[in-house]
């Protein structure tokens, strides 16, 4: 394919200006069992960091666009929210779009 | 009877599935390559464990956009039998052809052991050749396999008879000290509503024959042989 040295773009470097980049972030429902969290958090005592009550894990994606189409932006990283990057039966989502 | 087993990149127990249908049942499999979407006139449809994809964002959830996997659906909304086992079940849920959600353990550890199950619903196409409350040993192997549902959803399980099987000590008693990994209601296996899709976590392909320590999963395979 001749692709392989090419690199890929990542969304804020690659960003020159005037596409839509969407930050996406998923986490555990309320109620959902995050062990990670639970074993980070155990963690905390040996950094000498006290006071703390929960950690929640969660996943964070970037995005960038190929166009400046703000409506289409949206209703696509809906739609990746929706489908592939969480599963609405143990996780939910919140996004942002960036125009600049 | 002719079964066609899905591979997936990152499968890898579509070979031992292969090897128990074909030498152990003497059955007709034809492997299934992901990016096809021709299902080959196959009656059974089994997804495999493994790792597909490297189990990225979520296990199964990027699998389930294979383009066989619009076939798969379609093949399973016809009534036809549609088998998950393990990474195979991960998919089905990922796909909607079964409901709940399967979570890290809670131990957060892989976890590659032998434990008891217990077969529950009477179903005509899987669980024939067990009695109920038979105590069956097979292998499981996965860090993801900590079934989840809301209430609604598994109490619809229960009143539907769709729990499959749960997990259970050596006599056959369910309690929390046998669940291996977390699950709601010890929950092992579950079928869909109309009872011709199954998804569990343990494998019946790697306890299929006596030399291998257990052919108690046997069961399944000759159950869905004498079904067809």
């Amino acid at each position: 394919m001749g692709k392989k040295n090419q690199k890929l773009p990542t969304p804020l470097s690659g960003n020159d200006g005037d596409l839509i980049t969407a930050r996406v972030k998923v986490t555990l429902k309320d109620g959902i069992l995050d062990p990670r969290g639970k074993t980070i958090l155990e963690a905390f005592p040996g950094v000498g960091i006290e006071g703390i009550k929960e950690l929640r894990t969660g996943k964070y994606f970037e995005i960038l666009f190929d166009s400046a189409e703000l409506e289409e932006a949206r209703i696509s990283t809906e739609k990746a929210c929706e489908k592939l990057l969480s599963n609405p039966v143990i996780e939910k989502y919140t996004y942002e779009l960036l125009e600049e | 009877m002719k079964f066609g087993i899905v591979v997936f990149p990152g499968s890898n127990c579509d070979l031992d599935a292969q090897h128990v249908l074909q030498d152990v049942l003497l059955q007709d499999v034809k492997m299934l390559w992901h990016k096809n979407s021709e299902l080959e006139e196959v009656d059974v449809v089994i997804l495999p464990g493994g790792f597909s994809y490297g189990d990225y964002l979520r296990a199964g959830a990027i699998a389930r956009f294979s383009p066989i996997m619009d076939s798969v659906i379609e093949f399973a909304n016809k009534g036809k039998p549609v088998l998950g086992i393990c990474n195979g079940f991960q998919i089905l849920l990922e796909c909607g052809l079964l409901p709940g959600a399967l979570v890290t353990n809670d131990s957060l550890r892989f976890i590659s052991d032998d434990v008891y199950i217990t077969p529950e619903a009477d179903n005509p196409v899987y669980s024939a050749k067990y009695e109920k409350s038979q105590v069956l040993k097979m292998p499981i192997a996965h860090i993801g396999g900590n079934y989840f549902a809301d209430a609604e959803t598994l109490a619809l399980l229960e009143s539907n008879n769709q729990i499959a099987f749960r997990y259970c000590d050596k006599d056959g008693n369910v309690n929390d000290e046998s669940n291996p990994n977390g699950s709601i209601a010890d929950i092992a296996g579950i079928y869909n509503k109309s009872g011709n899709v199954l998804g569990l976590m343990p494998h019946p392909e790697r306890a299929s024959e006596s030399i291998l320590g257990s052919d108690d999963g046997l069961g399944i395979f000759e159950s869905i042989t004498a079904a067809g």
